[in-house]
């Protein structure tokens, strides 16, 4: 499998301040790799380097073709969607207006119908709130929305930002359950951003850890679980 | 994140350091200049120094108010004209002397323009420009409306004070020397406040509100009072004009002159006292020689102006002879 | 009873020529956070254009349609060059360069077509029409159908098409928008479009009623500032709303209370401002905005 996603000694600033210092990164064609660490680790910046959300150094290349200094709204249209912290939906809109615009930049527009049936049978709770206000919804059902709304851009990548923030367990058990099955029928690759490690690892095939700004540990996940001295430091069990 | 705050000023503030001694030079030469004026100078062009001495009072206030304060006025030209008319109908109908009329028209203005700053603080930028600019076009008509006391449509003349006798100057002369006296006094009083807490307490309301009330400053109060301030500024200019133009009329105070006063702060310098006269200079002189090219040239060259200043001189006229003689001086050195 | 009904159907007439300029006045002020002062300038200067070309023998509908084109294209650019660059400046310096615009455009329009007023023609009739006890211009009905139905067209391109679905979740939520691809800066920039074509409209069928001259559209800018403030510049629904209110209100107020007469008719609009912004700033359908002492 090759990389998809490549971060080659990538820095990234909030102002003047840096925030990532000389990452390198990779997640494989149709894998799902987690980013792991604690609070204020860089995990979430790594995500808004990735969208172009912040300003970046180094080298971000998305299918061998560069993305660094471009766009968002760009990088979104190259296929790569962003469920970020705090969803980012738009609380004024109906449900289905924002999944509709999930679907805005998709030409194949034939194939919508098909789509937003799956979703819709997938999230059977958003079909019955398809008219609601966006803003509405409780705090899982949002979070459903914003992952549904990534998957009707039909992404090559998905990007996961704390999924299981404020958000039942068994919410978070089902969006973990669709992202499977996602990665596994349809190969789309998944980088996610998780502080409920065990949760991540038992997900991901790869996982990195980072630690202020730098990745300090990094390998298949069922590599990390087994290290004792890594999980008790840096994941907490 | 892209969605990074606005930059909440335009003009950054400059901590107050010791006056550079090029710029005392400058200012005493200004000064001297400005006193030999009435020698030199032919009638007209003495009385059009004069408007100029009388905008620059005028600009300072506005200064004070969007410069400093960071609250935007399209209403000042209300305040002029409040100046303009309590002289005129305190000499008229209560036989003041007309060195009263000058303070008068400060105080008045004051009180008026503290009263209006109260419910200013409840409108964000946008709805106060829109607020205040509703004030200005309603200037023209009220003062029609109450023709008894406003003299209506006609207006009302304004009799030219005579000098004292000891010194031998005609009306013009002394009228300008009035309003030069005004202008150095003023502006000392601006420099003198804005250069101390009271000043950094006003800059810092413009820049951070949410910060400057957390550190103790009573926002509601400076704010008000930056607007009660602001307006006597302009109310003295008012009244320091009627006084060398001789005559108040509704039509002189309209909406496009509270424009014009914006343009002279913008264009010679949002937080900038020497740019008060810089800007004065501007809207004094330029319409007149653009008027010879064409009818359409000086809103032209204002609306550029205004646009150019936003873009690559936020500072104004007044930064931009700072920096030109900073890189002068550094040269020399 | 006549009388008064008379009032408020006129009021409906000019009230829509006030709904569609504060229509533009809220899509500029959704894209760049200030009041356009330009506004009403530019909807004159597109009067103009459609003037020059009707004079050069230009069919009136023709011309009509070709001066929106070009009012839309100017519209567009004019967001694009001006005020793309400042996105992110205080809305102090915003507004200046708004009233820089209203400036250059009024200048402009001195300039290249001169301070002479002149007669601009309608494309209705000039046979008035009879209601019932009601006496309307042919222009006051065709006017009105004419806003009404362009504000139909707003309603169905925000309400029922992707694009405007796009414009909308841009104007409110641009991160998120830019997340799923929207090109944010084009949404603001065809809002822009969008307001300087239906200010072109507003302009074209006033112009017969004041007849065309640079400074047309001063009295009727106010009017419109006062319908957006009353209907809450964040609201389209309500700058329409307000317009028609003030539209009545202003025939109201100018017949039927004797102080005002005709010459103090602005200071009812300038009232309207004052008296929401005291007591109401977000108007009667906009979204209250964080404001800080």
């Amino acid at each position: 499998m090759s990389a998809l996603l490549e971060l080659r000694c990538v820095e990234a600033f909030y102002g003047r301040t840096k925030a990532l210092h000389g990452l390198d990164l990779e997640v494989r064609e149709g894998g799902i790799t987690a980013l792991l660490g604690a609070n204020g680790a860089g995990k979430s910046t790594v995500l808004r380097a990735v969208c172009g959300m912040i300003p970046t150094r180094g080298q971000i290349l998305f299918a061998g073709t560069s993305i660094a200094g471009k766009a968002p709204e760009e990088i979104a249209r190259c296929g790569i969607a962003h469920v970020p912290e705090g969803r980012a939906t738009f609380g004024s809109l109906t449900v289905e207006e924002n999944l509709r615009l999930g679907a805005y930049v998709r030409k194949d527009r034939s194939n919508l119908p098909s789509d937003f049936k799956r979703i819709y049978a997938t999230f059977p709770v958003l079909f019955q709130r398809r008219r609601q206000a966006a803003g509405t919804l409780s705090g899982g059902e949002q979070q459903m929305l914003a992952v549904a709304r990534a998957l009707l851009l039909r992404p090559r990548l998905l990007l996961l930002d704390e999924p299981s923030l404020g958000v039942a367990p068994l919410v978070t058990a089902e969006i973990f359950r669709v992202v499977s099955e996602l990665n596994k029928g349809s190969g789309v690759s998944v980088l996610l951003v998780e502080q409920n490690a065990p949760l991540a690892l038992d997900l991901a095939q790869t996982a990195y850890l980072l630690e202020t700004g730098r990745v300090v540990a990094s390998g298949p996940s069922g590599m990390l679980k087994e290290d004792e001295a890594i999980r008790r430091a840096y994941l907490g069990y | 994140m892209m969605n990074a705050p606005r930059v909440e000023s335009v003009v950054p503030y400059a901590p107050a350091v010791a006056v550079p001694p090029w710029k005392k030079a400058a200012f005493a030469v200004a000064i001297t200049l400005a006193c030999g004026l009435p020698f030199l100078l032919s009638d007209y062009t003495l009385f059009q120094s004069g408007q100029v001495c009388s905008y620059a009072i005028a600009l300072l206030g506005l200064n004070i108010l969007t410069g400093y304060n960071g609250q935007i006025s399209l209403g000042h030209s209300a305040f002029y004209a409040a100046g303009g008319y309590t002289t005129a109908i305190l000499i008229d109908r209560f036989g003041f002397a007309y060195g009263w009329t000058v303070p008068a028209s400060g105080a008045l203005c004051f009180a008026v323009g503290f009263l209006f700053g109260l419910p200013a603080l409840r409108l964000a930028g946008t709805y106060l420009a829109l607020a205040t600019f509703a004030l200005a076009l309603s200037v023209p008509q009220i003062l029609k409306h109450f023709g008894e006391w406003t003299g209506g449509t006609q207006g009302m003349v304004v009799p030219k004070p005579d000098a004292p006798p000891m010194l031998h100057l005609n009306s013009d002369q002394w009228i300008y020397y009035l309003t030069l006296g005004c202008l150095l006094l003023l502006m000392l009083v601006a420099w003198n406040l804005l250069r101390g807490r009271i000043g950094r307490a006003i800059v810092a309301i413009r820049d951070n509100p949410v910060a400057s009330q957390a550190l103790g400053i009573n926002n509601a109060l400076y704010k008000t009072l930056c607007f009660g301030l602001s307006a006597a500024y302009t109310g003295v200019a008012g009244s320091l004009a009627a006084l060398s133009v001789g005559f108040v009329s509704p039509d002189s105070f309209t909406a496009l002159l509270s424009i014009t006063l914006l343009v002279g702060v913008v264009v010679g310098g949002l937080a900038s006292i020497a740019g008060a006269v810089l800007g004065a200079i501007f809207i004094q002189f330029m319409p007149s020689a653009a008027y010879e090219i064409s009818k359409a040239a000086p809103w032209a060259i204002y609306g550029v102006s205004l646009i150019i200043c936003m873009y690559a001189m936020p500072g104004g006229a007044a930064s931009l002879l700072t920096n030109v003689w900073r890189r002068a001086a550094r040269r020399f050195r | 009873m006549d009388a008064l009904l008379q009032q408020i159907v006129s009021g409906l007439a000019t009230g829509g020529i006030y709904a569609a300029v504060a229509l533009s006045l809220v899509m500029t002020y959704v894209a760049t956070n200030a009041v356009n002062f330009a506004q009403g300038e530019m909807a004159m200067f597109s009067t103009f254009l459609a003037w020059a070309f009707i004079q050069s023998g230009m069919n009136y509908w023709v011309a009509f349609f070709v001066t929106l084109a070009i009012s839309f294209v100017g519209g567009v650019a004019i967001e694009r060059t001006v005020l793309r660059p400042l996105e992110r400046a205080p809305v102090l310096a915003i507004t200046i360069v708004t009233i820089g615009l209203l400036a250059i455009f009024n200048s402009m329009a001195g300039w290249i077509f001169d301070y002479t007023v002149r007669p601009f023609p309608s494309p209705f009739s000039a046979s008035p029409i009879r209601l019932g006890g009601v006496v309307l211009s042919s222009h006051s009905v065709g006017s009105l159908a004419v806003t009404l139905g362009l504000i139909a067209a707003v309603y169905l391109l925000f309400r029922h098409t992707p694009l405007g679905l796009a414009m909308r979740a841009a104007a409110q939520y641009p991160m998120a928008s830019r997340l799923v691809g929207i090109r944010v800066g084009w949404m603001l920039a065809l809002g822009w479009g969008f307001a300087a074509t239906i200010g072109a409209v507003a302009g074209m069928l006033i112009a017969p009623v004041l007849f065309l001259d640079p400074n047309m559209m001063g009295g009727i800018l106010i009017y419109a500032f006062a319908s957006a403030t009353l209907g809450g510049f964040t609201s389209p629904v309500g700058a329409v709303v307000g317009g028609f209110l003030v539209g009545i209100i202003e025939n109201l107020a100018g017949t039927y209370i004797r102080f005002i007469g005709t010459d103090l008719k602005l200071t009812v609009a300038l009232a309207i401002i004052v008296l929401v912004l005291i007591v109401k700033p977000s108007g009667l359908f906009g979204r209250p905005q964080a404001h800080q002492a």
